[in-house]
């Protein structure tokens, strides 16, 4: 692998951010303007607030991420540069790696403003360490980047790519324990459950928000979901067609 | 003189249809090969077969003494799809800056490269922004940044007008005769005559091979159309 090539892939994602204002605006700008409505919402109820909008800085960087990966890598394909990287020196580890590296930075800024805006004048309290708190959203964002890069091989238009966020992440949000927790669902559901990172994704957040032990083991599994994600995400990267 | 491509009865199908039919071809370093013929007689996944994209139903492709598609290839070969594929929301110098990244030997500074194709005022513009004569030329810019010993172009002469064409055509001679091999696709039998070898296609087969005067010569015909429309009568 080429530290050149990775970090010049990486640049280059970053570069199209940067032109793309109105996109960075969104990633910045809708967390902390659904954070004020939260606070709007349960200003009667604010132990409920402190439960759903930090579980909320968990899932943003995931949803934002998995959009922005998807519509991106599909319009590589559509547009034929991704082919043209595919038969250049580029691996499809550093494509890839350099496509998390980039969002993963992405999603680390925005975790920072996010969390300082919930923490500052939301009045969020995290019982744990607030950098505890971006650590698990960059995880998020990288399972978010994870699951676009995978999800857009089987997009053939960008509608189709968004079209994934209902049929691949909302059912997962719905029994991830953000609802109600895991434990109390009726047990096919647990164990469909166990076998979703955005379960873990969960676990390590409220474990964070309350202060209710270590996230080591969520955090590893997570990591390990990113990477096999990952390797699945490579092996859609073909680089002969039919 | 090394062969830079060897294709020896190749077969391609396309959605179980066939689309290349037992081609053989011997192409030596060094030259300008234009591959001609109407739009759908397979010159595009011909070339995509040299580039090792397409999956073959049977015959050898060799590039560069190596089968087509080997690894060790692919910082030896330079190439520019037909839909000029750029990064439309990145400028000039940003997209040539990044594929130099690709690339352990690089050329000339970008600047220089932007000149050389009228594009120095264009250096900061958005690739979204620029004619499709222009984004053509920045495609080609950013297929040349990894200093390839084999250049595939498909269509580089599309949407270009005729001063530049004519000059690009004069570059791709100062590239072979600095060693390159390039390979070219046209439908426009105009561009004929600025290729070294010609390989005419039809329905996917070679109608016929050979430099434009020995075509002149065999079909007794002035015009490359009317030399292409007599070997399709011919055959």
């Amino acid at each position: 692998m080429s530290l050149r090539r990775l970090f010049g892939n990486s640049k280059r994602v970053l570069i199209q951010l940067k032109h793309d204002p109105r996109s960075m605006a969104l990633i910045i700008l809708a967390p902390c303007f659904l954070m004020t409505i939260l606070k709007w919402v349960y200003s009667s109820q604010p132990q409920t607030f402190q439960l759903v909008a930090g579980s909320m800085l968990g899932i943003f960087p995931m949803l934002v991420m998995f959009l922005i990966t998807s519509v991106a890598t599909l319009r590589e394909r559509i547009s034929g540069t991704l082919e043209r990287l595919l038969i250049s020196p580029l691996s499809k580890v550093e494509f890839i790696l350099g496509y998390a590296i980039a969002f993963g930075f992405a999603a680390f800024i925005q975790s920072v403003i996010v969390s300082t805006y919930a923490c500052g004048p939301l009045g969020l309290h995290v019982s744990s360490s607030r950098l505890s708190l971006i650590w698990v959203a960059i995880l998020d964002a990288l399972l978010g980047v994870c699951i676009g890069l995978l999800t857009s091989s089987f997009a053939q238009t960008e509608f189709q790519a968004l079209q994934f966020m209902p049929a691949i992440l909302l059912p997962q949000f719905l029994i991830s324990g953000l609802l109600v927790p895991r434990a109390t669902m009726p047990r096919v559901l647990l164990d469909i459950s166990n076998f979703l990172p955005l379960s873990y994704a969960m676990d390590a957040t409220q474990k964070v928000l309350m202060n209710a032990g270590s996230i080591a083991r969520d955090s590893s599994l997570l990591l390990v979901f990113i990477i096999g994600i990952l390797f699945l995400g490579s092996l859609t990267l073909k680089r002969t067609s039919k | 003189m090394a062969l830079a491509i060897s294709v020896r009865n190749l077969n391609v199908d396309r959605s179980k249809k066939p689309i290349l039919k037992d081609i053989t071809l011997n192409l030596p370093a060094g030259q300008v090969y234009g591959l001609l013929g109407p739009n759908g007689s397979g010159k595009t996944t011909l070339l995509r077969t040299i580039m090792g994209l397409q999956r073959i139903a049977s015959g050898d492709v060799d590039v560069l003494g190596k089968p087509a598609g080997d690894k060790y290839l692919r910082s030896r070969i330079g190439y520019s799809t037909q839909s000029a594929s750029v990064y439309s929301d990145m400028t000039c110098l940003e997209n040539i800056d990044f594929f130099k990244t690709l690339y352990p030997k690089t050329s000339r500074s970008a600047q220089e490269m932007l000149r050389q194709f009228r594009l120095e005022d264009h250096s900061n513009q958005m690739a979204s922004t620029l004619s499709g004569g222009q984004r053509t030329l920045l495609a080609l810019i950013t297929s040349l940044v990894g200093n390839p010993e084999l250049l595939i172009l498909d269509e580089p002469t599309v949407g270009i007008d005729l001063v530049l064409r004519r000059e690009l055509w004069a570059f791709l001679k100062t590239l072979t005769a600095g060693g390159m091999t390039v390979v070219v696709t046209s439908h426009v039998m105009d561009d004929a005559d600025n290729c070294d070898d010609l390989i005419l296609l039809q329905d996917g087969q070679v109608l016929a091979q050979g430099t434009p005067s020995s075509l002149r010569e065999k079909t007794g015909e002035k015009e490359m159309e009317d030399v292409f429309i007599s070997l399709v009568g011919e055959k």
